[in-house]
């Protein structure tokens, strides 16, 4: 569905002591039809500029791709006519009707006025618009609005959608609907789901895959359990009495694979291959010393934690630098 | 092509019908022109021996020019409103053709000033002197429609170029202003009545000449001398503009 090498994109700075940004540094993809693929990356890493590439809406400065089959150099048109775009921000006009929203943007996909009409029936129905046709847009609520966005990026049945950022500014119950949505949408109409998050929860629970950008380019790819596979086990953390941490920091040293101990305040923490393994040993050998564990955590390590292993920072951190820079 | 411009040009028609209030916010500054100000040139003029119809005859078609002057300029803003709601980027992604973006919106705000100049034309027929044929009415409305479409487009061209909602009308200010007093709508700029010198940059003033074309079909005036720069600017304006707006939309950051 997507194929992408090398696709690279520079902005030139406005103003006098202007310069160039290097948003995207060579880029590869290999999306497969019907993949929900996670393009996932902290603010400012490239993804949003790599998917304006990949919808036709700005010209790679270098590299080459093909989208829903058509070669995105040579044939922008027949590119936007097999793929469906959701914006971050999404794209309803406030002042309009939702049915005439619908209505016109599948015309403008060269569908007749029946057509256009039906299907827009079809996925209000689809996405819980039932009912809300004649509301103009401003008076739905976020998630009403994002679904909108959605089945406007549907009208045409593309085989391939591309969702910038899908939940950002809804709130928790939108999301997960949202999600369920997404998902059943790919079940139902076998739909080439790409999206964007910078959220490591969006990621894990929606895509097959992942790949990660940082910094313009492709840092990691893989399902989200092969990513979190490299890093290295379950955090643990264990609590003991303030006096006696050194003590536990010592044993908890000799577990079989235990890395990146660490101690303070009575908390020692550190990662081991399989924690649920090494907590009842633990236990056994604290016990024998005489220390008291007060209490326990085993954590599975999260998308944050992969990211964090491939890139050195967090994603937090990464979208503060982003920020600053 | 045709049948993009013609969905474009029925999304803006239907939003302008939705809300009519704007199509009448947009006549109010050429009616209160009209009802205000028109009186005391027409006195005026008459103080310089014109007759009463002669004063109308001059006034009513400059006003229309005016509206289509102001009203058209700022047809941009709602292009920003696009803009920002990520309208204008969801059209892009379809198959829509650029031009089609371009010249929909243009067409339905040139409509739009038609049906304004008509208007104010049958105000100042039904409470003034004024007494223009028919025929010179239809053109005028022609060239008015014609000044909209320039204006419309480059109104749209400049917003999507600045992409701000602040500088955007402080610089058609900046540009109008002067348009408007160089083009003799308020008092015609003749070269017995105006100084030289300013008679002279008046004539640079495509709007001018658009002003002076508008008074002479209105007075039913169609020989050659009478309807030939004018026409000739407004065509060229038109064509420039369109074409301006055209490529603005294409561009790929638009």
């Amino acid at each position: 569905m997507i194929t992408a090498r090398g696709l690279e994109r520079r902005f030139r700075r406005k103003g006098r002591n202007g310069g160039e940004v290097h948003a995207v540094k060579g880029v590869d993809l290999d999306v497969e039809a019907g993949e929900l693929v996670g393009f996932l990356g902290p603010n400012g890493a490239g993804k949003t500029t790599t998917l304006r590439m990949l919808t036709t809406l700005l010209k790679p400065t270098a590299g080459t791709a093909t989208v829903g089959g058509r070669d995105l150099l040579a044939d922008p048109l027949g590119v936007r006519e097999r793929i469906g775009y959701v914006a971050q921000g999404g794209g309803s006009a406030p002042e309009s009707k939702v049915a005439d929203e619908l209505e016109l943007q599948g015309r403008l996909y060269r569908m007749s006025k029946a057509d256009a009409i039906a299907r827009g029936a079809e996925l209000a129905e689809q996405l819980d618009l039932t009912g809300l046709d004649q509301r103009l847009t401003k008076t739905l609520s976020g998630g009403q609005r994002r679904r909108l966005d959605i089945a406007l990026g549907l009208i045409h049945s593309p085989g391939l959608v591309f969702l910038d950022e899908p939940s950002t500014g809804l709130d928790p119950q939108s999301r997960a609907n949202l999600w369920d949505h997404i998902r059943r949408l790919r079940a139902e109409q076998g739909v080439t789901v790409f999206l964007t998050t910078h959220y490591l929860d969006e990621a894990d629970a929606l895509s097959d895959r992942l790949i990660v950008i940082d910094d313009g380019r492709i840092v990691a790819e893989g399902t989200p359990d092969a990513l979190k596979a490299r890093v290295n086990g379950d955090r643990v953390e264990v609590g003991v009495e303030p006096g006696q941490a050194t003590d536990a920091a010592e044993i908890a040293g000799r577990l079989a694979g235990a890395e990146e101990l660490s101690v303070s305040d009575g908390e020692v923490r550190f990662r081991v291959p399989r924690g649920d393994v090494a907590l009842p040993e633990l236990l056994r050998a604290l016990d024998a010393k005489g220390i008291a564990m007060l209490s326990v955590q085993v954590h599975r390590p999260t998308l944050d934690d992969v990211f964090l292993t491939l890139t050195g920072r967090s994603l937090r951190e990464a979208e503060e630098a982003g920020r600053a820079a | 092509m045709l049948r993009d411009t013609w969905l474009i040009f029925r999304r803006d028609m239907t939003a302008a019908l939705r809300n009519p209030t704007w199509v009448l916010i947009g006549i109010m500054q050429p009616l209160l022109y009209l009802f205000l100000f028109g009186p005391l040139m027409v006195k005026a003029v008459q103080a310089q021996g014109m007759s009463e119809v002669d004063g109308w005859m001059l006034l009513t078609p400059a006003l229309i020019a005016q509206l289509a002057l102001f009203g058209s300029s700022f047809v941009g803003f709602g292009l920003l409103a696009d803009y920002r709601s990520g309208v204008v980027e969801r059209f892009r992604v379809t198959p829509v053709s650029r031009a089609a973006l371009l010249l929909g919106k243009v067409l339905a705000n040139a409509l739009q000033a038609v049906v304004q100049a008509l208007l104010i034309i049958a105000l100042a027929y039904l409470a003034f002197d004024l007494d223009a044929p028919v025929g010179g009415v239809l053109l005028s409305l022609v060239i008015v429609f014609l000044l909209a479409v320039s204006l419309a487009s480059c109104s749209y061209a400049l917003a999507l170029t600045l992409k701000s909602e602040e500088t955007f009308p402080a610089l058609l200010n900046a540009v109008l202003i002067p348009l408007l007093l160089l083009s003799g709508i308020l008092l015609p700029i003749t070269s017995g009545a105006a100084p030289e010198w300013l008679y002279r940059i008046s004539q640079i003033n495509p709007f001018r000449h658009v002003v002076d074309v508008e008074r002479n079909t209105f007075r039913g005036d169609f020989t050659m001398d009478a309807l030939f720069t004018g026409s000739v600017v407004v065509l060229l304006m038109a064509v420039l503009s369109v074409w301006w707006g055209t490529r603005t939309f294409q561009k790929e950051n638009a």
